[in-house]
């Protein structure tokens, strides 16, 4: 199935925004220039903001149709999304950052278990009680990795969640980041300026350049332990 | 406060005042900050002519304020009717009038202070909050409350700050009843009847509350209450 169908136009100021794809199961990545409308596509694909026309499919649910003036909130769209700086609420220890995030569970220890697995799971098992401010950048992504997949998500948005990290422990999340979202089985898009991390992590490029697709490219990858998609069709620009 | 060898002339407005600057500082602390958080995310028409009302009372005299209270609450009309029928007598001359005084003085500290610290919170927060599934009432209740708190903190102190220290409107309202006699009015009644010794003694224990109320601030904002 579809995991994410956008067709939206929105204008800012001087900037136009106007683009169409759809994504598969995986990792798909949004790659561009910085002011090519990457951020503000998943700001639109998360409702933090409206698009001016257009409409947007999540796992076959409509979030938004402007011309059926369709809107779900952003709390009511099972998306999960980790930023640059992983905005780790600072005044909640790390287990309870994630453990808020987590929807499928009520009560305090039961999202407080599930947020503990999650956790384990990124590697970050240790840092449950401290505070976020004292963490240094790589673990503070993790636990914001944690974090947007904790929910239970039907797409998990990422952006640009490597750029203010050093480059060895970038890819050391690299590796992590690509390995954690493709056993989880949940679609993923992320946005990055850096060709190597587009093409390290992604199963499919689209190429973002003012406001508009360029171009769009599948990944070739052997089919791995947790059954990523394999290789498909190479190039096709448009 | 007796058995302690306080005497009455300093207990009894000590008690009154802290009493009535307790009350008004609770409600102004729900209020003011409902209203700041308001006014600080709220796009809706009127919301600068709503700040302007409500910040008045900071730029008039107390004894302004006062004066309509007194003309208000005491004088005929549907605002006298509705206090017969709540409290069953009008609130000019009672502990509860000096209450309402206190609170009109001190309402825009508390708004004023919740609103600018509330504005402050960096929005990404509440925007990632929204994406983990939080409905707006818990963003606000989780997130910008405490994000804000510090501002909020200091919003709330100074208000009872102020309601503790007002007189000008207090005086007016309570005309000065025994029951309704807090420390300001205790000391300047002093100062009128020429009793100087309790007077410095009535100054001087409001200094001390001052110095509590403000170190108590730089305390409540260092420590993490949730």
């Amino acid at each position: 199935m579809t995991a994410l169908d956008v067709t939206v136009t929105r204008h800012i100021g001087e900037f136009d925004l106007d683009v169409a794809f759809a994504v598969e199961s995986g990792i798909s990545v949004l790659f561009g220039p910085s002011g090519a409308g990457k951020s503000l596509t998943l700001a639109l694909i998360a409702g933090l903001l409206r698009p001016d026309t257009g409409k947007i499919v999540i796992n076959g649910d409509v979030v938004t149709d402007c011309e059926k003036r369709i809107f779900v909130s952003t709390q009511d769209r099972r998306v999960g999304m980790v930023f640059q700086d992983g905005l780790l609420l600072p005044h909640r220890l790390v287990i309870d950052n994630v453990a808020l995030a987590v929807r499928q569970a009520h009560g305090r220890s039961a999202r407080r278990s599930i947020a503990r697995a999650w956790l384990e799971r990124v590697g970050a098992e240790e840092l449950a009680d401290r505070r976020p401010g004292s963490l240094s950048g790589g673990q503070r992504q993790r636990v914001a990795l944690a974090r947007g997949l904790a929910g239970d998500p039907a797409l998990v948005l990422l952006d640009e969640p490597l750029s203010a990290l050093d480059s060895k422990v970038r890819r050391e999340l690299r590796e992590l980041i690509r390995e954690v979202i493709i056993s989880s089985g949940v679609p993923a898009l992320l946005v990055t300026h850096d060709a190597e991390e587009a093409e390290e992590l992604g199963d499919q490029v689209i190429a973002y350049r003012d406001g508009r697709v360029t171009g769009r490219r599948t990944i070739e990858r052997p089919v791995g332990p947790h059954g990523e998609p394999g290789p498909t069709e190479d190039t096709e620009a448009t | 406060m007796h058995r302690l060898g306080v005497p009455s002339w300093v207990s009894n407005p000590l008690l009154i005042s802290l009493h009535a600057a307790l009350e008004a500082t609770v409600v102004v602390a729900i209020f003011g900050v409902a209203l700041g958080y308001l006014l600080a995310k709220g796009r809706f028409p009127g919301r600068g002519a709503i700040e302007t009302v409500f910040s008045l009372p900071m730029a008039l005299p107390p004894t302004v304020v006062g004066y309509y209270l007194l003309t208000r609450l005491g004088g005929p009309g549907p605002i006298r009717d509705a206090e017969v029928h709540l409290f069953g007598h009008p609130l000019t001359f009672t502990f509860t009038g000096i209450v309402v005084a206190q609170i009109v003085e001190s309402f825009p500290y508390c708004v004023r202070f919740s609103r600018a610290a509330i504005s402050m919170v960096d929005p990404r927060f509440e925007q990632a909050a929204r994406a983990m599934g939080l409905s707006r009432w818990r963003v606000a209740l989780l997130v910008t409350l405490p994000l804000a708190r510090r501002g909020i903190v200091a919003g709330v102190a100074l208000a009872f700050g102020r309601a503790l220290g007002d007189f000008g409107a207090t005086m007016i309202v309570s005309g000065s009843v025994p029951m309704a006699t807090t420390m300001p009015i205790a000391l300047y009644n002093a100062v009128f009847y020429g009793s100087h010794e309790q007077a410095m003694v009535l100054a001087l224990v409001q200094v001390g509350v001052a110095m509590v109320i403000l170190l108590g601030v730089s305390r409540l904002g260092k420590v993490r209450p949730w």
